[in-house]
């Protein structure tokens, strides 16, 4: 159970991340999840949308070199302590977090976290077990 | 105070007397090469040419020429041109595509090169009085070794400083009294600027003269030179393939460089047809090592775009004297001192399977040279995982500090954001004001 990231790549200058939002609104697609992360010349904005090819499409003819990856979105209790037993979950089967960042869906009582993770299966499975609730790209796309 | 001169029976010498030199030397150096050198001797039968033909300065057009192309096929020992045991050292520089060009000297090359050096230093006044503070870098660069055995021989205190690390210069100039400073014009400048911000005026720094090259700098930069550190500032002019800084040098009238003309003889030709010019017409400048042993290089095209006059000087000196190179004709960038060329470059991103899609941006902060490297981002390269990119990056600033001896900035740029000109991508972006 996965959900797929576009990972872009923008040059560290302005108006680069405004170009790529713009291709985006211009196309009608809708970001459920956004990060950007970034060093002092570059960045990568990893977003995840309600529509993966049309995204990759557009973003591919529109010259924005980017990458398709798996990350784990999964659904956080939104009380205090809610992410640390997320955490527990992975500290004991020992899987490394790469990055994770948040997003609120629509629904009610939910706050959602995408977890990068070196072990992609070895977490899924893992948090299932515990009763934690994974959510995929049909879900996500509805949210 | 009267001019002063290292070798007054040469460097004032009447002109008929200069020219009996060169005849005499070209033709025995002819011989030379001839004998010793079978890369040259070559080019010469390509040409129908045997030493018999050259007979004096006069004949000098007819020989071939030899640049930085020929340097790169003779590498190493090609254009050696004394038995391995006869050389007793070695200078290098970058060359065109990554193959360097390393320069032999013996023992009386040594010696002429610091003669021609210390001709250098006295003409920016220096005597056995004086402690002479050499902070060009020392190795495989010419500035530092050539500047230093020319001071020694003209018997100043000298200071084997070589480059970098600021504080322990400025405090060799104050302790020691140093008078004269040898290193390139921006180091100087950085120099000026940390005493001044140190609260030194120039009276209280013992420096009185400079002898600044290796790179281009203009009057401007000379008058601010002078100015922070209360000096003369002279230039000086020289390539490792003739044996390094003091090819040529001025003098007080600090307009233009006397080119040491018992060693080298100058010509100046049209770069594209090779013809030569007449004196006073701007061209090429191309000379013949005349006395070297080791490394006598005949007709060498320097890609130096300059001019030459032998109006009067009134240093006294009889030397032709060539201007500050006004550019070149070749793609060279001299880059802190270094030379880069932007095939060397390229050589580096293929090897490392980037697209040779890039764009090289040359700047001057804090008088300090920087070379930025923009390189476009290709699907193939991108990855979700920034530490493999930051990663490829290091490599690739790795990569070019071994190809050109510099630390370059890498910028991972968009793609299709380098500009394209008719099709040409537009390579070398030179912002420095010169």
């Amino acid at each position: 159970m996965s959900v797929k990231q576009i990972s872009v790549f923008l040059e560290n200058k302005t108006g680069s991340l405004s170009d790529m939002t713009q291709v985006l609104a211009e196309n009608s697609i809708d970001m459920r999840a956004f990060s950007l992360a970034e060093t002092s010349d570059f960045g990568i904005a990893r977003i995840i949308v309600d529509d993966l090819y049309k995204t990759t499409t557009v973003l591919k003819d529109t010259g924005f070199v980017h990458t398709v990856s798996s990350v784990l979105a999964v659904a956080i209790p939104d009380v205090p302590g809610g992410l640390s037993q997320v955490l527990t979950v992975l500290k004991e089967e020992q899987v490394n977090v790469e990055y994770m960042y948040a997003f609120l869906g629509g629904k009610k009582n939910s706050a959602y976290m995408i977890f990068k993770v070196a072990g992609h299966h070895k977490a899924a499975a893992a948090l299932t077990a515990r009763g934690f609730r994974l959510v995929d790209q049909d879900e996500l796309s509805e949210l | 105070m009267g001019e002063r001169y290292f070798q007054p029976e040469i460097e004032t010498a009447s002109r008929e007397q200069i020219k009996a030199w060169q005849d005499e030397r070209l033709v025995k150096q002819v011989r030379h090469v001839w004998d010793s050198v079978h890369y040259y001797r070559k080019k010469m039968e390509e040409k129908g040419l045997t030493p018999d033909d050259i007979k004096g300065t006069e004949d000098l057009h007819k020989l071939p020429f030899l640049s930085k192309y020929d340097l790169r096929d003779a590498y190493p020992y090609g254009l050696l041109g004394v038995p391995k045991d006869q050389v007793v050292r070695i200078h290098s520089t970058s060359g065109t595509t990554g193959k360097r060009v390393v320069a032999f000297y013996s023992q009386a090359d040594v010696d002429l090169w610091s003669d021609c050096c210390a001709r250098a230093l006295t003409a920016a006044g220096a005597t056995q009085e004086d402690v002479c503070q050499v902070s060009y870098g020392y190795g495989l660069f010419t500035g530092g070794m050539g500047l230093h055995d020319g001071s020694q021989k003209v018997g100043c205190m000298t200071v084997p400083m070589s480059s970098g690390n600021t504080e322990r210069q400025i405090m060799f100039i104050r302790d020691l009294n140093a008078t004269i400073l040898c290193c390139t014009p921006s180091y100087a400048e950085y120099l000026g600027e940390s005493m001044k911000e140190m609260g030194l005026t120039p009276d209280q720094i013992p420096l009185k003269a400079g002898i600044f090259g290796a790179e281009a700098w203009s009057e401007e930069m000379r008058r601010d030179i002078e100015n922070t550190l209360g000096i003369k500032a002279y230039d000086i002019y020289g390539l490792t393939e003739l044996s390094g800084p003091g090819v040529a040098f001025e003098c007080s009238a600090q307009t233009g460089m006397h080119i040491n003309e018992d060693h080298f003889i100058a010509e100046i030709i049209d770069p594209e047809t090779g013809e030569v010019l007449p004196d006073g017409q701007q061209g090429e400048l191309v000379f013949t090592a005349i006395t070297k042993q080791a490394f006598p290089l005949l007709r060498y095209r320097t890609r130096d775009i300059c001019v030459l006059s032998r109006e009067k000087c009134p240093c006294g000196r009889t030397h032709v004297k060539m201007s500050k190179p006004r550019g070149r004709s070749d793609d060279m960038l001299i880059i802190r001192g270094v030379n880069v060329f932007p095939s060397q470059i390229e050589t580096v991103l293929l090897n490392q399977g980037y697209p040779a899609n890039y764009q090289i941006i040359v700047d001057r902060m804090n008088h300090t040279d920087t070379l930025d490297v923009q390189v476009e981002m290709t699907p193939e390269m991108f990855t979700d995982n920034m530490g493999e990119i930051t990663q490829r990056q290091k490599k690739l600033v790795e990569g070019l500090r071994n190809m050109l001896g510099l630390t370059a900035k890498v910028t991972l740029v968009a793609p299709k954001s380098i500009v394209r000109s008719e099709g040409k991508a537009v390579r070398v972006i030179d912002k420095r004001k010169i």
